[in-house]
């Protein structure tokens, strides 16, 4: 599948390594001197307090945000400075804190937008929807059926997503991620203002797609009991430092990140 | 009750896939091209033929291009009628430089130039959007009115400054210049928007469609998946302008017969933006719409009261004829704002349920 990465990580050894990162936007400072790895195959969670550079960091890891210092190295290698269409190329993917979904497109296009790095049938073809770009569409819209039944979206593939109530959305937005089948999947508060049942349903998914799939997975969440459920390891950041990191466990445990959420003066 | 998918199981993802996976759309497509190739002719006399349905399906053709710019990716352009414009002096050009080459051709080849011009004009799109783009393609369009205006070799130094459409033929039978008849022009002209409009559709429902929608509706989610905004943008940006150039040298070598730099300028870019934004942004059954709505509609109105016996001014009907279109122009600006495209797909929602809505 992963034409574009020779590399192969055996599941547990290191995927994704950050050292030192730290990224400032004028005078504040986002992210400073951060270093954790996330490793093959296991669903790894970023907690922290509101601001504490959650999102800034998985936009670092995907490209949209280029650090100051330090360095990423994906698969072994060190990260050239990439966009992010080059991130998705090296096969991460991502999902938003605000839903960023193709709103004027049916949940169905949405996801089948997801294969776009998959297609390659040339411009003649498309014109003329034949041969080579008419079996794309249907090998694609096959595979994209399969992450419709696995994410029980069938009923709504052809609705456009603007109409959907939000927690489909975020299942739609998973969707189109899991349609890029990634080497890394970052999830940005993937249960935010969900409802306790949608919650299940989302965690469920989650867990599936590591298991079935084998995706390694970020995961931001702040739900704390969700956490604890799901994520095998923990990184907690605070004011865009790390102040923990750990099995949840140890986490739960820990003085400092305790003293983070309750809010203790620095 | 007639128009409803029961009982059509799709047994293959192919079918429904398909750009139009029902039977009824199918069947509808079928009765508007018996309708265009043999009931208009046939019944038509050539005021018809020649100041409506040529027109109309020319100006269709330019509303398809802008839409594929504008309703498709989100970019928005001032600069239609110069993109049109460069089409029909390419035209222009390329037939009385190669006179013996066949005239269709050269107008579907003088799409490339325009798209060519297009994809130039086209780069600022990557780091501006929405109003200051609007801009930068005026811009463009002010450019190129004084270039047809001030640059004699595209009109071949002609002392009138205009250009005039020589006699072409297709097999013998005259298809452009004074002694085409009706007939023939708008069978040349209905057969490559046909043609045309089923290639664009073809591209807007594949993959190439799905990266134009992406980009329009959220940009960095589009980068996200794996596109590139620039080529992504200056692909769409070069497809438009190739529908406008053709719609452009169709306008001027198979409607006018001629035409000055006055035809090309801001006025036919709005022209052409109201017929998109009327029909519906993102839908090619809406640039139809849009400019029959648009170019159509004030002719009704003008010919209409006189053959049911009201008298009226014609300045009378100029004043109307601005009146109602602006109105109507107004009202779909506030009331409908996804144009006649939207009406239709929900008169055709409408239809599937009927007649128990729940
Ligand atoms: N593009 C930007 N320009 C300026 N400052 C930014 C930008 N993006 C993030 N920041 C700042 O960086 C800090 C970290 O923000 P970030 O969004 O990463 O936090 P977060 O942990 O995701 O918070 P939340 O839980 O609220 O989502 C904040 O102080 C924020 O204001
Ligand atoms: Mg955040």
């Amino acid at each position: 599948m992963n034409a574009h990465n020779p590399a192969i990580v055996a599941k547990g050894d290191t995927l994704l390594s950050i050292e030192n990162v730290s990224l400032a936007f004028g005078g504040v400072k986002a992210l400073s001197d951060i270093s954790f790895d996330i490793r093959k195959g296991e669903i790894r969670a970023i907690i922290g307090p509101n601001g504490a550079g959650k999102t800034s960091m998985l936009n670092v890891i995907n490209g949209f945000y280029h650090p100051q210092q330090g360095r990423i190295l994906f698969q072994g290698r060190t990260r050239a400075k990439m966009r992010p269409h080059e991130a998705a190329a090296g096969g991460i993917a991502r999902t938003f804190q605000n839903v960023a979904l193709f709103r004027g497109m049916s949940a169905l296009d949405n996801i089948m937008a997801g294969r776009t790095l998959a297609m390659h049938s040339n411009f003649f073809w498309q014109l003329l929807r034949y041969g080579p770009a008419m079996q794309e569409e249907v090998v694609h819209r096959r595979r994209v059926e399969e992450i419709i039944d696995f994410l029980e979206i069938a009923a709504i593939r052809k609705t456009p997503v603007g109409r959907l109530p939000y927690g489909l959305q975020k299942r739609v937005e998973l969707g189109r991620a899991l349609a890029m089948e990634p080497q890394l999947l970052l999830l940005d508060e993937p249960m935010a203002g969900m409802n306790l049942e949608e919650k299940e349903d989302m965690s469920r998914f989650i867990i599936d797609v590591n298991h079935q799939f084998g995706t390694t997975i970020a995961l931001i969440e702040h739900d704390m009991g969700v956490v604890m459920d799901l994520s095998d390891r923990v990184v907690v950041l605070d004011y865009g430092r790390k102040i923990a990191d750990g099995t949840p466990t140890e986490i739960m445990a820990n003085q400092k990140v305790i003293d983070a959420y309750l809010g203790v003066a620095h | 009750m007639f128009y409803r998918e029961a009982g059509q199981f799709k047994t293959s993802y192919a079918a429904d896939q398909a750009v139009f996976p029902l039977l009824q759309d199918r069947i509808g497509i079928g009765v508007i091209l018996a309708v265009a190739f043999v009931l208009i002719p046939l019944t038509g006399n050539s005021f018809v033929l020649q100041a409506m349905m040529i027109p109309f399906l020319i100006f269709s053709l330019a509303s398809i291009g802008l839409n594929i710019l504008t309703g498709y990716t989100g970019l928005i352009s001032l600069g239609t009628g110069a993109f049109m414009g460069v089409g029909a002096y390419a035209c222009y050009k390329l037939t009385t430089y190669f006179p013996n080459v066949n005239i269709i051709v050269w107008v579907i080849c003088s799409g490339f130039a325009s798209a060519a011009v297009g994809v130039l004009f086209g780069l600022p799109s990557l780091r501006i959007k929405g109003f200051y783009l609007a801009v930068a393609t005026l811009a463009a369009q002010f450019f190129l009115s004084w270039c047809f205006i001030r640059v004699p070799w595209l009109y071949n130094n002609n002392s009138s400054g205009a250009i005039e459409v020589p006699l072409r033929t297709f097999f013998g039978i005259p298809i452009t210049g004074p002694n085409a008849t009706p007939m023939t022009r708008y069978f040349v002209v209905l057969s490559i928007v046909v043609a045309m409009t089923w290639l664009a559709s073809n591209l807007v429902h594949g993959r190439i469609g799905r990266m134009w929608m992406a980009v329009r509706d959220m940009d960095i989610a589009a980068e996200l998946i794996g596109i590139r905004l620039l080529p992504t943008k200056l692909f769409a940006f070069a497809v438009s302008s190739f529908y406008c150039g053709v719609s452009g040298a169709l306008l001027v070598f198979l409607w006018y017969g001629g035409a000055e730099p006055a035809v090309f300028d801001v006025n036919q870019s709005f022209f052409i933006l109201f017929m998109v934004i009327i029909g519906g942004l993102g839908s090619l059954l809406g640039s139809f719409f849009g400019a029959a709505l648009i170019f159509l509609l004030p002719i009704v109105l003008r010919f209409l009261p006189p053959k049911l016996g009201f008298q009226i001014h014609s300045a009378m009907i100029d004043h109307v004829q601005f009146l109602v279109v602006g109105t109507l122009i107004i009202v779909f600006l506030i009331l409908e704002p996804a144009g006649l495209a939207r009406l239709w797909s929900i008169a055709k929602q409408k239809l599937r349920v009927w007649p128990f809505p729940y």
